[in-house]
C-alpha cells in the first residue's frame, strides 16, 4: 500500500475527464432535454388552445344551425301566408270575373228582351191595326191615327 | 493462480500487490515484492490502476460524446434516452445540493459518479479472469479495480479538494476565507481564536481525507471478500460469492454515489459565505 505518482496520474486524469464532460457531454445533453421540454410545453399549449378553439366552432356551429332553422321556418311561414294571399287574391279576381260576366251577359240579355220586345211592339201594333181594319172592314188611315198607334205600342 | 501451488497467503498477498513499473536499480522495472515496490519510492507508477481507469474513463467519456453529439429535442434513441437519465439524476442531485450557480459542479459530479461507478464495477468480474490474462501477457501483478489501489482514490479526492481551495479562495476571498477559519465559531475570545484555526484546518483536511479513505475502504474491503471467497473449493465459492456480488452492486453504487454527494455538498458549503 505505498503512495506514488500514480495519485498525480489519476489527478490528471480526472482533471481531463472533467473538462472534457464539462465542454462536449454536458451542455448538448442539457440543451436537448430543454429544447423537448420547450417543444412539449409549446406542443401542450397548443392543445389547449387546439381544445378551446373546437368549442368555440361547435358553439358557433350550433348558433348557425339555430339560425338556419330559424330562417327556414320562417321563410316557409312567409310561403304559407304568401299562398293564402295568392289563393285569395286569385278567388277575389275570380269572383269579380265572374260578376263582370254576369253582368255583360244580363245587359245582353236585357238588350235582347228590349229589343225582343219593340219588334214585339211593332208586331202587335200592327197585328193590332190589321186586326182593327178587318173589324172595320175598311182601311185605316194610318197616318190620320199615327198618334193612336204610336200611343198604343207605347201602352203594350 | 491455483495452479502454481500457492498458499492461502500467497494468493492474497499475490492479490493485493499492485502493478508498479518505475526506475530503480538497473533501469525500469516492474516490481515482484511489495519490498520491491516500495523500493521504487514516489516516482513509480501502478500502470494497472492508470490503465484500468483511462480505458475506463475514456469508454465513458467516448460513449457519452457519441450521444451527446446527436442529441436531439425530438424523440430520443435508447442510448439518449439512457444519458439523459444519468443526466437528469445527477441535475436533480445537484439542484438538490447544491445552492449556488456554477456550471463546473454538474458535469464534475457526473464525472465523478460515472467513472468511479464503472471502477467499482470491476469488482464484480471474477477475480481472477484480469490477473490471469495479465499472467498470461507476462505480467505478475494485476489488481483490476482501480479504486481498490488508495492512490487512486486520493488522486480524485486531492482534485476536489483542490476545487474547494480555488472557489472558497474565490467566493469569499483570501481575508474571508481565514475569517472564516479562524472567527467561526470562537471569534469572540481572542484567546479561543488559534484552537479554532486548528479545528477548522482539521476539518479542512478531514474532507479529502475521509473523501478518499472511504472509498478506498470500502472498496478494499469488498475486494478482500471475494478473494477470501475465492479460497474456498471452487465448488463452494458460488455459496458466498454469489450473494456477496449481489450486495456488492448496491456498494458500488453507493460509494459512487457518496462521493459524488459528498463532492457536490463539499462545493456548495466553499460557495456559501457564513456570516
Amino acid at each position: 500500500m505505498n503512495i506514488n505518482a500514480t495519485l498525480l496520474g489519476q489527478l490528471i486524469m480526472f482533471v481531463l475527464f472533467v473538462w472534457f464532460c464539462m465542454k462536449f457531454i454536458w451542455p448538448p445533453v442539457v440543451n436537448a432535454l430543454d429544447a423537448r421540454k420547450k417543444q412539449i410545453a409549446d406542443g401542450l399549449a397548443a392543445a389547449d388552445r387546439g381544445k378551446h378553439d373546437l368549442e368555440l366552432a361547435a358553439k358557433r356551429s350550433a348558433d348557425l344551425l339555430r339560425e338556419a332553422k330559424e330562417k327556414a321556418a320562417e321563410i316557409i311561414a312567409q310561403g304559407e301566408r304568401l299562398k293564402v294571399e295568392m289563393l285569395d287574391q286569385a278567388k277575389a279576381s275570380a269572383r269579380d270575373e265572374a260578376e263582370r260576366i254576369l253582368v255583360a251577359a244580363r245587359a245582353d240579355v236585357g238588350q235582347e228582351v228590349t229589343r225582343a220586345r219593340e219588334a214585339l211592339r211593332h208586331q202587335v201594333a200592327d197585328l193590332a191595326i190589321a186586326g182593327a181594319s178587318k173589324i172595320l172592314q175598311r182601311e185605316v188611315d194610318a197616318k190620320a191615327h199615327a198618334d193612336l198607334l204610336s200611343a198604343l205600342k207605347q201602352e203594350l | 493462480m491455483t495452479t502454481e501451488a500457492l498458499t492461502s497467503t500467497e494468493y492474497i498477498k499475490h492479490h493485493l500487490q499492485n502493478l508498479t513499473c518505475g526506475i530503480g536499480d538497473g533501469g525500469f522495472h516492474c516490481a515482484h515484492t511489495p519490498e520491491e515496490a516500495q523500493g521504487l519510492g514516489f516516482w513509480a507508477l501502478n500502470v494497472d490502476t492508470i490503465g484500468v481507469s483511462l480505458v475506463l474513463g475514456a469508454l465513458f467519456l467516448f460513449l457519452f460524446h457519441r450521444v451527446a453529439r446527436k442529441a436531439t429535442a425530438g424523440v430520443p434513441s435508447g442510448a439518449q434516452n439512457f444519458v439523459e437519465w444519468v443526466v437528469e439524476f445527477i441535475d436533480g442531485s445537484v439542484r438538490g445540493s447544491f445552492a449556488a450557480r456554477n456550471d463546473l459542479v454538474a458535469p464534475l459530479a457526473m464525472t465523478i459518479f460515472v467513472w468511479i461507478f464503472l471502477m467499482n464495477g470491476m469488482d464484480l468480474i471474477p477475480i481472477d479472469w484480469i490477473p490471469s490474462v495479465a499472467q498470461w501477457m507476462n505480467l505478475n501483478h494485476f489488481k483490476a479495480v482501480p479504486t481498490t489501489d488508495v492512490n487512486a482514490t486520493i488522486g480524485m479526492a486531492l482534485g476536489v479538494f483542490i476545487l474547494v481551495l480555488f472557489y472558497s479562495f474565490k467566493i469569499k476571498g483570501a481575508g474571508g476565507f481565514f475569517g472564516e477559519l479562524t472567527l467561526q465559531p470562537f471569534g469572540k475570545f481572542i484567546l479561543l481564536r488559534p484552537v479554532n484555526l486548528i479545528l477548522e484546518l482539521i476539518n479542512l483536511i478531514t474532507k479529502p481525507v475521509s473523501l478518499a479513505l472511504r472509498l478506498f475502504g470500502n472498496m478494499y474491503a469488498g475486494e478482500m471478500v471475494f478473494i477470501l471467497i475465492a479460497l474456498l473449493p471452487f465448488y463452494l465459492q458460488w455459496v458466498l460469492s454469489l450473494p456477496w456480488a449481489i450486495f456488492h452492486i448496491l456498494i458500488i453504487t453507493l460509494q459512487a454515489f457518496i462521493f459524488m454527494t459528498l463532492t457536490i455538498v463539499y462545493l456548495d458549503m466553499a460557495h456559501q459565505e457564513h456570516h
